[in-house]
């Protein structure tokens, strides 16, 4: 087998030739190398992590995606603060772009203003950075997906959960206070639809708008404290969170699929240096090409045509950035009438149930994997992920999750598919209220249907093999099709996976059954009563003779 | 941090049972008695360009081109940015502008990209390496000696023991980031109370109906049936708080047939010969309410399509808002123009905690 690995110890082309003839330039990186050695001891670091092994798996980019994009946004976002100026006192635009010629603004929109037409290459920065943001987001979601249906949240990981669901949050926040800098239309709208949805809070939700806006909405002083929050608070947690997270990705190295010759106690993979630093530098590039690309060739957020922020004019058919649809969805489909006045007060339900069913899905989120420790009571490490078919309940109560969301986000453009689809308005938002409940039930009980009956054809494949497709007639007349059996290495994939049953109830040392005991075991039979076993070596043997 | 010097020994060394002492419970996970041996590695596959040395040639001058490819684009966007600029007021070129300079750095990211991965992927040594996990956890030694310094800096401290000075302690660092609270008071204006300020728009006795955005006053007879206009009172833009008066004080004035207009009976008199003025904000979240749907006489918010029945004073018909938009009770002086009877007599927009109808 040819499974050798590189030494750790290889001196770097052969020693022997490299002493004799040695060129300047050796001489010179044998210098700078001792140079800098002497003075940091950085020869420890490289002994320690320069051939640390990463796994290889297409679905290992998307954290890197995230990453790299979050690079892109603080290189151009830089760029952008030495142009944007954040205040709101009243200018008269006096730039480039003809048709707001003398139109009052805010300087924090004529600077955008100024950043995209007077500027050279500011468009194109401004887009880049709008782009990244975007993909930012996109990435983190869905490398947080991959982390939750391959089940890499598990012990002993379940932190680096919290803090990469700290930086979704944190990267929304990002996204919004940038979205509402330029002071245009649409933002500040945004901005209003904010003020509103915090008035609506009982006991303190006037105040915190009060303050918020630094007096009546939408006043003076918001676009400064956001920029305050967008480049310097926010941006600094999340770098000190993001480093953070990736030092625990090097604590507990990373997960990996099982395979053959890839165990729980192993990792295998790539060295950093030189394969796996080439691939990951070079995707960085591609990435950043990639949004480039988009900011090159696709306008985004052209605050030009909407002009500066009215609280008046109205603009039919406007959406939020992606990420926020679904909170903005969250407020269209609540019920109509849901606001009273009681004791004096009044009491914005129709505010107050989105807000706690968002808080709510936020929390389901961040707690998931200390509930689903809680019910399997496995305090073992995880370092092989979970094919999602293998944890049908995980997996099912993660496409209920998806699709809860995606009926939220939906609901949020419910007025461009009444307009697109020529539906009425109320027809759409019933089916959206109608799909945030049983869209969620109905996926929830066929993912798992679907995952039980993929473990089953797993099971087939390791027992019986696959169909060939040839058919042989038997010498009494009986036709048969012929199973191929599969190799060790493919059986291996399709054995190889954590199998749990429900918990059995059992009397505590002094004899009862608590309530907590008893509710454990009912979700334990909600998650595993409906079990497919991996197959033993037994069954193989008696399924060759059936 | 642990340290895997393992790389160098072959897999077989590495079993799947031996190298981490299982110790954790396995909660309700099945332990099966009996379980497959990982069959180790497949054999290694060669990939062309180690055992073809014409595709190892092939893949080395693709990887520079690729280089090559990237210092063009780089060049080239650095002569786009001078080659084609700016010029005052013209889009296309400013689209030319952003669009060669793009061209250029996404050659130079694209080149280097797919050349250090092409580069990586065809010519580097692609054996597999192997690390070996540890537990997570400090070893057993390691803990003892983490609970035993935190044993001597509490005995060295009296932490535990001087429980007064410990307590005192934990008060004092609860109570001093207090003042910062305080302090967010001044993120709001010293003495105004945004209860109060809520309640008023700048809508007065006699105050003209003006247009928005031009500021001139309407007529009475302007205002033509099934016709719709933005209004804003009169002297809003020379305000000093322009945008924030505004926030409050937009209306919708419709005319509409007086047979179909249900007014109740409080209301009689706040209307003109059909012509009605209603608060433009939302009382959801505030958005401005101003999709009019002649025909039916429905306005529409944009923002969560809340839908108000303008013949029966804007009560909600549809969408998550609860109460009726405000309306503005109105006449006409002498010269025939449009005038507030007086400011509205309910907070307007968005609901608030203090809000309240009695």
């Amino acid at each position: 087998m040819s499974t050798v690995t590189t030494p750790d110890t290889a001196p770097a082309p052969a020693p022997t030739q490299s002493s004799s003839q040695r060129s300047s330039t050796s001489r010179f990186t044998e210098a700078a190398a001792n140079y800098i050695d002497e003075r940091t001891s950085i020869s420890g670091v490289v002994k320690e992590f320069g051939r640390k092994i990463f796994p290889d798996h297409w679905s290992f980019m998307l954290g890197e995606v995230a990453l790299y994009s979050f690079v892109v946004i603080l290189l151009t976002g830089t760029f952008l603060t030495f142009f944007f100026q954040a205040s709101m006192a009243e200018v008269v635009y006096n730039g480039s772009y003809v048709p707001l010629k003398g139109v009052e603004m805010s300087t924090a929109m004529s600077s955008t203003l100024n950043i995209s037409f007077d500027v050279r290459g500011g468009l194109l920065i401004r887009q880049i950075h709008h782009w990244a943001a975007l993909t930012f987001i996109a990435a983190i979601g869905i490398h947080m997906l991959r982390i939750y249906f391959t089940g890499a949240f598990r012990k002993p990981r379940e932190l680096n959960w919290v803090i990469g669901f700290i930086l979704f949050i944190l990267a929304l926040a990002e996204g919004f206070t940038g979205y509402s800098l330029p002071d245009d239309l649409l933002s500040g709208n945004g901005l209003r639809i904010i003020d509103g949805l915090i008035k609506g809070l009982p006991v303190v939700g006037t105040w915190i708008s009060f303050l918020l806006f630094g007096g009546e909405f939408p006043g003076t002083d918001i676009v400064g404290r956001l920029y305050s929050l967008h480049i310097l608070l926010l941006p600094a947690i999340l770098a000190v969170m993001l480093a953070l997270h990736l030092v625990f990705v090097v604590v507990h190295k990373h997960t990996q699929w099982s395979g053959p010759g890839q165990t729980k106690d192993n990792v295998v993979g790539s060295p950093i240096l030189p394969m796996f630093a080439a691939k990951a530098g070079g995707f960085f590039f591609i990435v950043f090409g990639v949004i480039a690309l988009m900011g090159t060739f696709f306008t985004i957020n052209p605050i030009w045509n909407y002009g500066p922020y009215d609280p008046s004019p109205v603009s039919a058919g406007t959406q939020p950035d992606w990420y926020i649809g679904f909170a903005d969805g969250a407020l269209r489909l609540i019920p109509p009438g849901l606001e009273f006045e009681l004791w004096n007060r009044t009491w914005s339900f129709n505010i107050i149930i989105p807000v706690l069913i968002l808080t709510g899905l936020i929390v389901a989120v961040l707690v998931y994997p200390f509930i689903e420790a809680w019910i399997t009571g496995d305090k073992r490490e995880h370092h092989l992920l979970d094919r999602p078919r293998n944890a049908p309940t995980r997996t099912a109560i993660g496409v209920a999750g998806v699709l809860f969301y995606a009926a939220l986000w939906g609901a949020a453009s419910s007025d461009l598919i009444a307009t697109h689809f020529q539906l009425s308005i109320e027809g759409v938002i019933h089916v959206n209220q109608a799909l945030l409940v049983l869209g969620p039930i109905i996926g929830y009980l066929v993912t798992k249907r679907v995952c039980l009956a993929l473990q089953k054809k797993d099971r087939e494949i390791a027992l019986h093999g696959f169909e060939s497709g040839r058919i042989v007639r038997l010498p009494g007349g009986e036709y048969i099709e012929v199973h191929q059996p599969v190799d060790e290495y493919e059986r291996w994939k399709l054995v190889d996976y954590n199998d749990y049953q429900p918990l059995m109830i059992r009397p505590n040392a002094q004899g009862k059954i608590t309530a907590v005991q008893r509710f454990r075991a009912g979700m334990s039979r909600w998650f595993f009563e409906d079990r497919i076993a991996p197959v033993s070596p037994k069954e193989i043997e008696r399924g060759g003779h059936h | 941090m642990a340290h895997d010097d393992l790389s160098g020994k072959d897999i077989t060394a590495v079993s799947s049972a031996g190298v981490s002492h299982e110790t954790a419970a396995p909660g309700t996970a099945v332990i099966p008695s009996e379980t497959f041996e990982n069959p180790g590695f497949p054999p290694h596959r060669p990939r062309v360009t180690d055992t073809d040395p014409k595709a190892e040639k092939k893949a080395e001058r693709q990887v520079y081109t690729f280089f090559y490819l990237s210092i063009v684009g780089s060049i080239f966007a650095i002569a786009s940015y001078m080659a084609f600029p700016i010029e005052d007021g013209d889009t296309g070129a400013l689209r030319l502008h952003t669009m060669m300079l793009g061209i250029g750095i996404v050659l130079a990211l694209f080149g280097l990209g797919f050349g250090a991965v092409h580069w990586s992927k065809s010519l580097m040594a692609n054996h597999e390496g192997i690390d070996l996990r540890h537990p997570v956890r400090g070893s057993d030694e390691t803990r003892a000696r983490a609970v035993e310094i935190f044993k001597q800096a509490n005995e060295e401290s009296g932490f535990g023991r001087r429980t007064l000075v410990r307590n005192t302690l934990l008060g004092a660092l609860v109570a001093f980031p207090l003042p910062a609270v305080v302090l967010f008071r001044g993120w709001g204006p010293q003495n105004e109370n945004p209860v109060e300020l809520l309640e008023h728009t700048m809508w007065k006795k006699g105050a003209r109906l003006t247009l928005d955005p031009s500021g001139l006053p309407i007529k009475a007879s302007d205002v033509t049936l099934g016709s719709a206009f933005h209004v804003i009172p009169e002297g809003l833009n020379e305000s000093e708080h322009r945008l924030e008066e505004k926030a409050k004080a937009a209306v919708l004035l419709m005319r509409l047939d007086p047979a179909k207009l249900k007014e109740s009976p409080e209301r009689r008199g706040w209307s003109y010969d059909g012509i009605v003025a209603y608060s433009k904000i939302c009382t959801h979240v505030g958005c401005p309410v101003a999709l009019y749907e002649q025909q039916t006489h429905h306005l529409l918010c944009p923002c969560h399509q809340s839908t108000f029945d303008v013949t029966e004073e804007c009560k909600v018909i549809f969408g998550p808002a609860k109460r009726a938009l405000p309306q503005l009770p109105i006449a006409v002086d002498g010269e025939g123009y449009l005038i507030a009877q007086s400011d509205f007599h309910e907070p307007v927009g968005p609901s608030f905690w203090e809000r309240s109808s009695s």
